[in-house]
Formats: C-alpha cells, structure tokens, sequence
C-alpha cells in the first residue's frame, strides 16, 4: 500500500502488528484519530504507556493487577482450594460464574513443546511452593485448563508435581453444555459424558 | 450415489468446462496431455478435498489464472448435492456441500467416497512404508471417524514429544515428568490404532484374496502382513526403553507411526518375487477389495476412477473387468483411454449405458453415448 505520509506509514505498521489487525484496519484506525481531538490521542498514548509499565503482576497468584500483593490477599475467600488457569481472562470468566470463592493461580500458558513453552516458563513451581508452604492448609488443588492435549498435559503434569502432598487435585467436568441439545454436540464430548456419567439423585434423598 | 454433472473453472488445463456424466460408464479419450486424469483428479478433490497426484494446492490452478473452482452435483439418496472446492491464490481452500462450508476434511471425507486406480498405485508395492500406511489409512478414515480424529491426535503427541527430545537432547536434562504424559497418550492412542489395523487387515486381506482369485488364472496364496512393534505383549516396555535411544536421535523409534504393511505371495514379499503381471493383479484386488470394503460400511457404492487401465492390462484381465461391470458390481465408472477405436470397441461389447467424452486440451465434448 502507498501512503501520502511516512507518518502515516509508521502508525499503520505499528498499529497492524496488533493481533486480528490488518493494515486497512490499521490506516483507519490512524486516520481516525488525526479526526479526533489532539487530547485524545494523548490519553490513549498515556493509557497505554501506564498499562505497559506500571502493569503487575500478584507476587502469589500472578493475576495482573495495580499492586504486586492484589485483591487476592485482602477479600476474604476461602484459603483451602485454590483454582489453576492458565491466563487472566480465564480469571475474569471463572470470577463471573459467582460460584468460586477460594485462591486462583495464573500459569501464564500451557506446556508446548513445539512453541517452546515447557514448565520452567509458567508459574508452575510456585503453585508447587504454595502448595508446600500452606501448612496443610490448602485442602483442594482445582485444575481449569483447556480441554486441549496441551490442557491435558499439563494438568498431568501438575497432579504429577503435587502428588507428594497431602491436597486433593481435582479437574473442571467437561460434558454437555447447559441448554445443549444433544444431537449438535459433537461425539468425543458426548462420548465422555456418558463413560463420566453423573448419579441422577432426587432431591432430599 | 453418482455424479451428474461437473463445473470447472481454471482448474489444471480446464479453462471452463461443464458436462454431464452417465450414471454408469464414461469414457473419456484424448491424447496424452489432454487432461483426462484431470478429470479424473477433479472429482478426487470433491471426494477427499485434495488432489490425488500433488499435495500443492495452488498448482492445480490454470497457469497465471488468480483461482480455480471445481462443482460437482452428486444424487444421492433421491437428492442432489452440490458440492463445491474452490482456491483463490493466497487465500484458504473453500470447500461447501450445499452451500454449507465444511471446515474440516475430516467432516467431508467419506461423504462422496470414490476408489481410484491409477498407474503410480505401484508405488504401494516399490515405495517405503509410509505410502502404505497413508494408502490404509485413507481407506479406515472412510468409513471409521474415530480412527482419524485418534491417529490426528497420535500425530500431534508425537510431534509434542520429539520436540521434547530435540530439547533433552540439546540442553542435557531429562524429565520424565514431562515426558510421561505424552507416553500415556501414545501408548493409549497406538494401541487402539493398531487393534482397529490389525482387524481392517483380517477383513481387507479376506477380500483381496477373492479378487486376486478372480482376476489371476494362476493360483498363488495372497498375504497381507501387518507389522507394528505395538502388536507385542511386552509393547509399553519395549516402547519404553527405547527412550535413551529416542533420546540420541532425538526422535520416537518405536509406534504405530512405524508400522508397515507386507504384501506377500507364496509366503514371499511381493516387491520382491511378484512377476509384473502377478503385481499388476495384486494391485488391482487391492483396489477392489477397497471398494467392497467401503460399499459395505457405507452402503453404497463409492465412483470407481481407472485411470490409463488399458495400457496396463492384458486382454484377459480387462476381460474379467468387463464382466464385473456387466454384473453390475460397480457403480459408477470412469475410464481413461489414448485410444479412441480401443474404448469404443471394448464399449460396444457392453451391455450396460456408457458415454464417451472426448478430452481435447481442456476441452470436453460428449460423443458416441449407448
């Protein structure tokens, strides 16, 4: 593409190496923003500049968040079970549902050979030294991973790392989404939701 | 099931061509370099998503052309389906069964099953084991969805894994922690992929002998063996120990990603023993028995695709050819031929509707029909 202006030109190639952002996207984006007032380009600038360097990461957890000790130390949640994932969206997603009160645990990724992420590049020792440290009072060790063979490794791994201490590891279920039909559910999930198939108890009993 | 009709656009040597097929035997004749096996690789890519002869895409585009189309309507079951695969250069394949684009091979494969039979399938006897082992695998992903998605899966472990021992290898530590989760899933995945091609071959090979029986006048015993380290008792142990030498050349040496497939006559490997005639013969039962086996599972008849077949056989088989089409054990068929007064003289002794269709530089035109 030919641009009238080699300033253009810059902001464009930066803007594009965003990710699901082509150079048209990005010429609009550039171009847009000469439209709009100066200040706004300087609070976007800020913001972005801020986010790169005052961003932290909880020394426990390794959640993003505004202080290296975050909210996960103050609110009172329930110390003994602790949540794996493996990014901080995960975090937010799981936090929604409303129905998890305990610990999380940013991994930061999943084991991958091929992309070169093996475990010395996610916080899995420290999961093990949290683990270690609590005195037995970590009861509960929830693995939320991906359904993926990279999900699964990992997970194998981690039970692997855990298994000299006394704390219960246990996976998210994986099944029949809620409101599904069962024909348009695909045949591996529905596969392992009848060999995992759950006791249908009447309420009361 | 039968194609009806097939639209190309800028496809091989097609500029744009669209004509319309008999539901039992076409012909199709030109001089070499005509594009007769294109047509015939045309409807392999309806069928399997791809080209049987050439794993690029882009060079089954017109020369200087910016996409190729291909549109096949198939009637099945009393309905007719439209199935299109198309490539714009630089761009993903687009593959639609009634407007509906298909994302996975795998959910298209299998569908509109066709059996080919072309001159480079002696590569199946001189070629190494993986043309064998892609050749059974082709067939089981036909009909059988499971054994596809585990041996994707296999594959992708596998790849997990060796990468690992390119790692341990280079940085001097191992892991076995890491390590065992890929075992598990390899161990796992391999055993089930060897038993589902240990009872394909039972079955494969049972059919293969009556073809061979009926094609050949001689009366050699036909064997297919099927060889797999996983096959063992002690397979987990042998598999491994293997590791410090997995590690040394930093890839797995034992699975089912090494297996292989022996053709023998007599007790003896046909690579090595068969005559040309008994190979050719052999090769031909291979793909018989093939479409046996998938009419079985699926329950109709897959579009048989023979491409230069006269050139290779002898009178005597092409007799035996001829009789399997006239009793109706084919479906539809294709056949290609140099030779004009050939083809027209074998089809004239048939019994059964068949149309020629003359190929000339990518040009077809409907000739002598029954």
């Amino acid at each position: 593409m030919q641009y009238p202006s080699k300033l253009i030109e810059d902001a464009v190639t930066e803007i594009s190496r965003l990710p699901g952002i082509g150079k048209k996207t990005a010429l609009r984006l550039a171009l847009h923003l000469l439209k709009e007032e100066e200040s706004t380009t300087g609070s976007l600038s800020e913001a972005l500049i801020n986010l790169r360097q005052k961003t932290k990461y909880c020394k426990m957890c390794h959640v993003i968040s505004d202080s290296e000790d975050c909210t996960c130390q103050s609110i009172r949640k329930d110390g003994s079970i602790i949540c794996v994932v493996e990014d901080t969206p995960d975090v937010i997603a799981i936090q929604n549902t409303s129905q998890f009160y305990g610990y999380f645990h940013v991994l930061g990724g999943i084991i991958s050979p091929i992309e070169g992420i093996g475990p010395n590049e996610l916080h899995i020792d420290s999961l093990i030294d949290r683990v270690k440290n609590s005195d037995g009072e970590i009861k509960e060790v929830i693995l939320a991973l991906s359904t993926t063979m990279e999900g699964d490794t990992t997970c194998f791994y981690i039970a692997k790392k855990l298994k000299p201490f006394n704390v219960k590891i246990t996976t998210i279920a994986r099944g029949i989404p809620i409101g599904g039909e069962l024909e348009y559910t695909d045949e591996i999930t529905l596969g392992r939701s009848i060999v995992q198939r759950l006791r249908y108890d009447l309420e009361g009993d | 099931m039968h194609l009806e009709n097939l639209y190309l656009a800028n496809f091989k040597n097609y500029k744009e061509a669209n004509i319309d097929f008999s539901k039992y035997v076409n012909a199709l004749v030109g001089n070499n370099g005509s594009g007769k096996t294109n047509l015939l690789d045309a409807i392999h890519f309806l069928s399997m998503t791809k080209s049987a002869f050439n794993s690029m895409d882009s060079q089954s585009i017109l020369h200087n052309q910016p996409f190729y189309s291909i549109i096949g309507k198939f009637h099945q079951l009393e309905k007719e389906i439209a199935v299109s695969n198309s490539l714009t250069v630089g761009k993903r394949k687009k593959i639609s069964v009634d407007k509906n684009p298909i994302n996975k091979a795998a959910d298209l494969i299998g569908r509109f099953p066709t059996v080919l039979i072309a001159p480079s399938d002696h590569e199946l006897i001189s070629a190494g084991g993986e043309t064998r082992r892609r050749f059974i695998d082709s067939i089981i992903s036909q009909f059988n969805k499971t054994y596809l998605i585990q041996l994707i899966d296999y594959n992708h472990a596998l790849k997990q894994r060796n990468r690992l021992l390119k790692q341990f290898s280079e940085s001097g530590k191992i892991d076995r922690d890491i390590l065992e989760p890929y075992d598990s899933i390899l161990l796992s995945l391999g055993n089930n992929i060897c038993n589902m091609r240990a009872s394909f071959c039972k079955k494969y090979l049972s059919k293969i002998v009556k073809h061979y029986a009926f094609l050949a006048d001689e009366k050699e015993t036909i064997g297919l063996l099927y060889h797999s380290s996983f096959l063992q008792d002690n397979y987990k142990d042998v598999y491994l120990t293997s590791l410090q030498k997995d590690i040394i050349l930093q890839r797995t040496n034992i699975g089912i990603h090494k297996d292989d497939y022996i053709f023998e006559m007599d007790g003896y490997p046909l690579k090595k023993f068969g005559s040309q005639g008994q190979q050719k013969s052999f090769l031909i039962a291979l793909k018989l028995a093939q479409f046996d086996i998938i009419q079985q599972e699926k329950g109709f008849k897959p579009i048989l695709l023979m491409d230069d077949i006269f050139d290779k056989l002898d009178d005597h088989r092409i007799q035996k050819l001829t009789e399997m089409i006239e009793h109706h054990e084919f479906g539809q068929v294709f056949i290609t031929d140099a030779r004009p007064e050939r083809t027209h003289h074998f089809l004239k002794k048939l019994n059964i509707e068949w149309k020629i269709i003359a190929v000339d530089n990518g040009n077809l035109t409907p000739q002598k029909a029954s």
